[in-house]
């Protein structure tokens, strides 16, 4: 793209001469403008959302091998990939991405399915509500790191802790957000369905469950969220395996670069399993004007 | 249609209407009774359209008759001809319509359990063109105009042939231009279908422009009833109709002016 540029600028430096000036500072200013055309094009495109996170990188990358960061503090970015390639062919690393990985979706889908039954049952009965909700929002107040200790002495460090760390940790952004998705379905599309003598299951499937999926999906996003927090937190005080482990591992033999790039892992699978939920989100809620492409 | 009265278009068609019959009707909320004796007598295929100021009782007694809400006394009795189902469908002020569902499943909607029969689907793609919105069949309603809405209720409304329409002023929302052309879209599927209808509305002209009968309602009891002699289509702005107009907006608004007013 670079190069389109500076030979589209050729004409315009051209003309810059005869008019007197400085024909190399004009280039140098018709080149910025060239640059900031093409960087608002991507910016616009799809590379848009990538472009903030890849400076980062080019300028960390460019101050490590100018020696500004010591390799101690932070390795630059080609010594932590050439860590991860490493660990790569030893096959630790892919162990411990699925390792990672198998445990935040199980306290997902466990945490998730008990958050989303009782947000349900509590939405769609006053009765249910009124015997579990106080005690929910009494729960969801403790900081679930705060039970660390406590759930190190009730289960030790086996995975049955970071199950329930992480499926604690998931339940309450799901529960409040089925919660108050079905509490806040239009009443008059209710009413409309009962006209049409619609039973109570054509009512929850027909009206009640897609009223309520955009705030369940808020819930879901958010929940992914907490799912990591908690995992990273649970496997770097308490586990022989993963990502987290890996990490603390590293740095008892001071190998910053896995440390690094441990972070980054995390990282890219927050962000994979928040888009996975969007693209999700954009199939189930197409009908829903704030996804639909004008 | 031509200016044929509405029960010969009807009979033409076989008679689908639901007769209704209302003997001493009382609706209560706590203390505020909202309907106070309330008796009236609907024939089969009737345009009735009911009038009054906000809060008289018009829509409690229309909810009533669609079954939406239920009587605090009284008798409300729907019965249709011989070996039909008193069917009843209401239509609301604002559409209502899903709005996950594609177009044509909101017409589905209308055909209740009946909608994985066979020919289902056709049925709902006929009514959606009689309201003339077959070619937006497969949108989400979220890209429809109000008054595209409110067709694609009517569709919903209409498509399992009910023999009894309540509207609960249909069109009040719409712009100037929508709403007469909703009207004459009201009155050409009434009279090629020939379903009781009860309209409540605020606009007398409307009443007017739609009904066979209009009947005022004041602090819950019927307190005028009159025939609307009219033969169809009507002309809007017509001297006949626009005398009948002023007459029972003076009924309306009139006792505050002139307390001597008698039915």
């Amino acid at each position: 793209m670079t190069d389109l540029a500076s030979a589209g600028l050729r004409p315009a430096r051209a003309r810059a001469i005869p008019r007197g000036s400085d024909p190399g500072t004009a280039g140098d200013v018709r080149r910025g403008q060239a640059i900031l055309v093409v960087l608002a094009g991507a910016v616009r495109g799809r590379l848009g959302p990538w472009l903030v996170p890849l400076a980062l990188l080019a300028a960390w990358q460019a101050a490590a091998r100018a020696g500004l960061i010591a390799p101690s503090v932070l390795p630059a970015p080609t010594d932590v990939l050439a860590a991860g390639w490493k660990l790569i062919l030893n096959a630790q690393l892919l162990d411990n991405i699925a390792v990672s990985a198998r445990r935040a979706f199980s306290g997902f889908l466990v945490g998730g399915s008990l958050a989303f039954a009782l947000g349900l049952a509590n939405g769609l009965s006053r009765l249910s509500e009124r015997l579990t909700d106080t005690t929910i929002q009494m729960l969801r107040n403790i900081p679930n790191l705060a039970l660390i200790p406590l759930v190190i002495l009730w289960f030790g460090i086996e995975e049955d802790a970071k199950l329930f760390l992480t499926s604690l940790g998931v339940f309450f952004p799901i529960y409040i957000n089925t919660f108050h998705g079905v509490r806040t379905v239009d009443p008059q599309l209710v009413e409309m369905g009962r006209s049409y003598g619609m039973g109570r299951f054509d009512l929850f499937r027909r009206i009640i469950l897609p009223g309520a999926l955009p705030s369940i999906f808020v819930g879901v996003r958010y929940a992914l969220g907490i799912m990591w927090l908690t995992l990273i937190v649970a496997e770097t005080i308490a586990a022989n395996s993963g990502i987290g482990y890996m990490a603390m591992n590293a740095r008892e033999f001071m190998l910053v670069d896995v440390v690094v790039l441990a972070i980054l892992i995390y990282a890219l699978l927050g962000k994979l399993a928040d888009s996975a939920v969007r693209v999700l989100e954009r199939l189930c809620l197409a009908w829903h004007p704030a996804f639909q492409r004008s | 249609m031509p200016a044929s009265s509405p029960s010969i278009a009807a009979r033409e068609h076989g008679p689908r209407g639901v007769a209704i019959r209302i003997a001493g009707l009382t609706r209560s909320f706590g203390d505020n009774q909202v309907l106070k004796g309330l008796d009236l007598t609907v024939p089969p295929g009737q345009f009735l359209a009911i009038v009054g100021r906000s809060g008289c009782g018009k829509s409690t007694l229309l909810r009533i008759l669609a079954g939406l809400d239920r009587p605090t006394g009284g008798d409300v009795a729907l019965t249709a001809e011989a070996g039909r189902v008193a069917s009843a469908r209401i239509m609301f002020q604002e559409p209502r319509l899903l709005p996950w569902a594609s177009v044509l499943a909101n017409v589905e909607v209308g055909l209740g359990s009946g909608r994985r029969a066979p020919g289902a689907r056709q049925q709902a793609l006929e009514t959606l063109s009689a309201v003339g919105l077959l070619q937006r069949a497969g949108e989400w309603p979220s890209v429809l105009s109000g008054g595209q809405k409110q067709r694609v209720a009517l569709a919903r409304a209409l498509v399992s042939r009910p023999g009894f329409l309540a509207l609960d002023e249909p069109l009040g929302a719409l712009d100037a231009l929508t709403r007469i052309e909703m009207q004459a879209l009201l009155e050409r599927v009434w009279l090629d279908q020939g379903f009781t209808a009860v309209l409540v509305t605020h606009d007398v002209g409307e009443a007017l422009a739609l009904a066979d009968r209009i009947l005022l309602i004041e602090d819950g009891r019927v307190t005028a009833d009159i025939g609307v002699d009219v033969p169809r289509p009507r002309r809007r702005g017509s001297v006949t109709l626009a005398r009948l107009e002023e007459d029972i907006l003076r009924r309306i608004v009139g006792p505050s002016v002139s307390p001597d007013y008698d039915i």
